[in-house]
């Protein structure tokens, strides 16, 4: 579905994603992973035409800079990371706004089907009550909720997610992380997210890509790429042990 | 407030409509002398009647004051207040930012240059007499407006409010600088400088009227167009990327129709400030901020606020006239301080 080809991003004098090629196929989950400062969010980025790069980003083997934009919104969706809302917008409003991809134009007004993709999309992420509700008003958890109405709404066949549960709490995430899994049930759709958290890539990934000071350091599934010996020389510890030792603080827990 | 309308309905727009008439009214039966609303309504439909070819205008004081000198001032100040409006909207839309507004970024201090450089050069088109003014401050607001947001995006890609209001406060000075250099130069040309700085419609004619009509069509329809658009870019630039924005496209239109529309206003009546930050936060709190509702909401809403400051303007100190400027600066610096408070306080 999605193909990247030696994808490289520079910042003047700065490579910050050097050569980078991986691909996705539908029903996959592909989580990138790395240390901080890899060059994984700005990777992502690239992929959503949001950064200058050179190298090829295919989608069904053509080109997406080819692509109308809204074109190429129906093929990929994107979650950042954080929302910065300014205007008192209601929340089925935001989540309307996914919609714009296949109305465009002032004449179209919402016809049946674009009404129908965004109550789905408000009833699966669990919005529906609060659609009158201005985003100022929201949690954290609540306005993540909406972006991801938005893009449930507009219907794309690849997911692009930026550290999607970065500032959420436990019951967020797991929601969240809970909420993209069943959209991926649907077949012909794929998902790739950059997470920091290796227990949730190892958790909900079917593949995985480990980067390193913007390369690839490796790729596969996810059992073959978050092992001892990709893991520990990236992030220069004993990555299992460390997670091992984090689970036993648990063990002796009173339930 | 809940909102349940994506559009404004035809009820909302001939309330606003009717509003907006009924404040004309009272700014034509207003003045240095006060004429009866009956007897300004039988003019105005005596002279709508001879527009269309059926009847024959009135004559007498009364009706020489209000065909000649109210009510093409009156057209204009409505028009203005309502383009200026509009430009301001869609700035704060495409900025995603409450405060942008010609005044607060610059761009009328650039189309003012625009005019000045024109008068003092003497650049005009031949049988079109302003329109060598018009088109320089036109040109020198899409100038200023590239000028303001290539440096905003360079130091503060977020385009954050304290970034707006610092480069635009900047902006402003370095182009009254400019300004007071050519008047210095060309002092004959220019004798009423005060005219750009503090806006006037004073003199206001028929011929402006026209042209202000056209802009509205022109560059307001354009905008109108694009209420979408401006909804995906006030939830953010990068959010309407993805959702399938052609945001490069979108922007530039949106950069022209704004400096088309404040360009002509500024060539008509000077630096009207404050109008374009005023109205659409007000009509904000009334409609909510989706563009469909947003903007025709604006477009009346700045008219009926320009036409009132007029009115203070004309009859507070009767029979002197303070210009027009000073009133929505006045009105303008304190909804400014307001929003400026709220947004700090993170609303």
């Amino acid at each position: 579905m999605l193909e990247v080809k030696d994808l490289t991003v520079r910042y003047g004098d700065l490579t910050i994603v050097d050569k980078l090629s991986f691909s996705v196929e539908a029903g996959q989950w592909l989580m990138i992973v790395g240390p901080n400062g890899a060059g994984k969010s700005t990777a992502l980025n690239a992929v959503t035409q949001g950064a200058p790069y050179t190298g090829q980003v295919l989608f069904d083997g053509a080109d997406v800079r080819r692509k109308h934009p809204a074109e190429l919104a129906r093929c990929m969706g994107v979650l950042m990371q954080n929302h910065f809302v300014s205007y008192s917008f209601t929340v089925e409003e935001v989540a309307a706004l996914g919609r714009y991809a296949y109305s465009a134009g002032f004449l179209s007004g919402r016809d049946r089907e674009d009404k129908d993709a965004v109550e789905a999309a408000l009833q699966l992420t669990g919005m529906a009550e609060q659609r009158h509700q201005s985003v100022l008003t929201l949690s954290g958890g609540e306005l993540q909720r909406t972006f991801l109405a938005q893009v449930f709404a507009q219907d794309p066949r690849l997911l692009l997610l930026d550290e999607p549960t970065n500032h959420l709490d436990l019951v967020y995430q797991k929601q969240v992380f809970g909420l993209i899994r069943e959209w991926l049930k649907t077949p012909g759709r794929a998902v790739v997210s950059v997470v920091h958290d290796l227990s949730l890539a190892r958790a909900y990934g079917t593949q995985a890509l480990l980067m390193d000071h913007g390369r690839a350091v490796a790729q596969g599934s996810v059992d073959e790429v978050l092992s001892p010996e990709y893991l520990d020389p990236v992030y220069h510890m004993d990555v299992y042990a460390w997670m091992r030792h984090m689970l036993e603080q648990w063990k002796e827990m009173p339930r | 407030m809940r909102r349940h309308a994506g559009h404004f309905s035809l009820w909302e727009y001939l309330l606003f409509a009717a509003v907006t008439f009924a404040v004309m009214c009272l700014c034509v039966c207003l003045g240095s002398v006060n004429i009866p609303l009956g007897e300004t309504l039988s003019v105005l439909g005596a002279a709508a009647r001879e527009l269309l070819g059926r009847g024959e205008a009135q004559s007498g004081v009364s009706a020489a004051i209000i065909v000649s000198r109210r009510l093409p001032r009156v057209l204009c100040v409505a028009m203005t207040g309502a383009a200026l409006s509009l430009a301001g909207a869609a700035m704060q839309g495409l900025l995603k930012n409450p405060l942008a507004d010609g005044s607060t970024l610059g761009v009328s201090s650039g189309a003012a240059l625009g005019a000045v450089i024109a008068i003092a050069f003497g650049i005009t088109f031949p049988g079109l007499p302003f329109a060598g003014t018009m088109i320089l401050a036109i040109l020198f607001a899409f100038l200023s407006l590239l000028i303001i947001l290539g440096l905003a995006y360079k130091l503060d890609y977020s385009l954050s409010t304290n970034t707006i209001i610092l480069i635009g406060v900047i902006f402003s000075m370095f182009v009254s600088s400019l300004m007071n250099i050519i008047v210095t130069f060309a002092a004959d040309r220019i004798q009423h400088i005060t005219f750009w700085t503090m806006g006037s419609l004073q003199g206001a004619s028929w011929q402006n009227a026209g042209v202000l009509l056209g802009a509205l069509i022109l560059f307001g329809g354009a905008i109108f167009l694009h209420a979408r658009e401006l909804n995906a870019f006030a939830v953010g630039e990068d959010n309407a990327r993805h959702i399938g924005v052609n945001v490069r496209r979108v922007k530039m239109i949106l950069l022209i129709t704004v400096s088309g529309l404040i360009g002509v206003c500024v060539s008509i009546g000077g630096t009207i400030g404050f109008v374009g930050l005023v109205t659409p936060h007000m009509v904000r709190m009334l409609v909510g901020p989706n563009h469909r509702r947003l903007l025709p909401a604006s477009l009346f809403g700045g008219a009926v606020f320009l036409l009132l400051a007029d009115l203070v303007a004309r009859t507070l100190l009767n029979p002197r006239e303070l210009p027009i400027g000073v009133v929505t600066s006045l009105v303008g610096a304190v909804v400014f301080v307001g929003i400026f408070y709220r947004t700090r306080k993170g609303h």
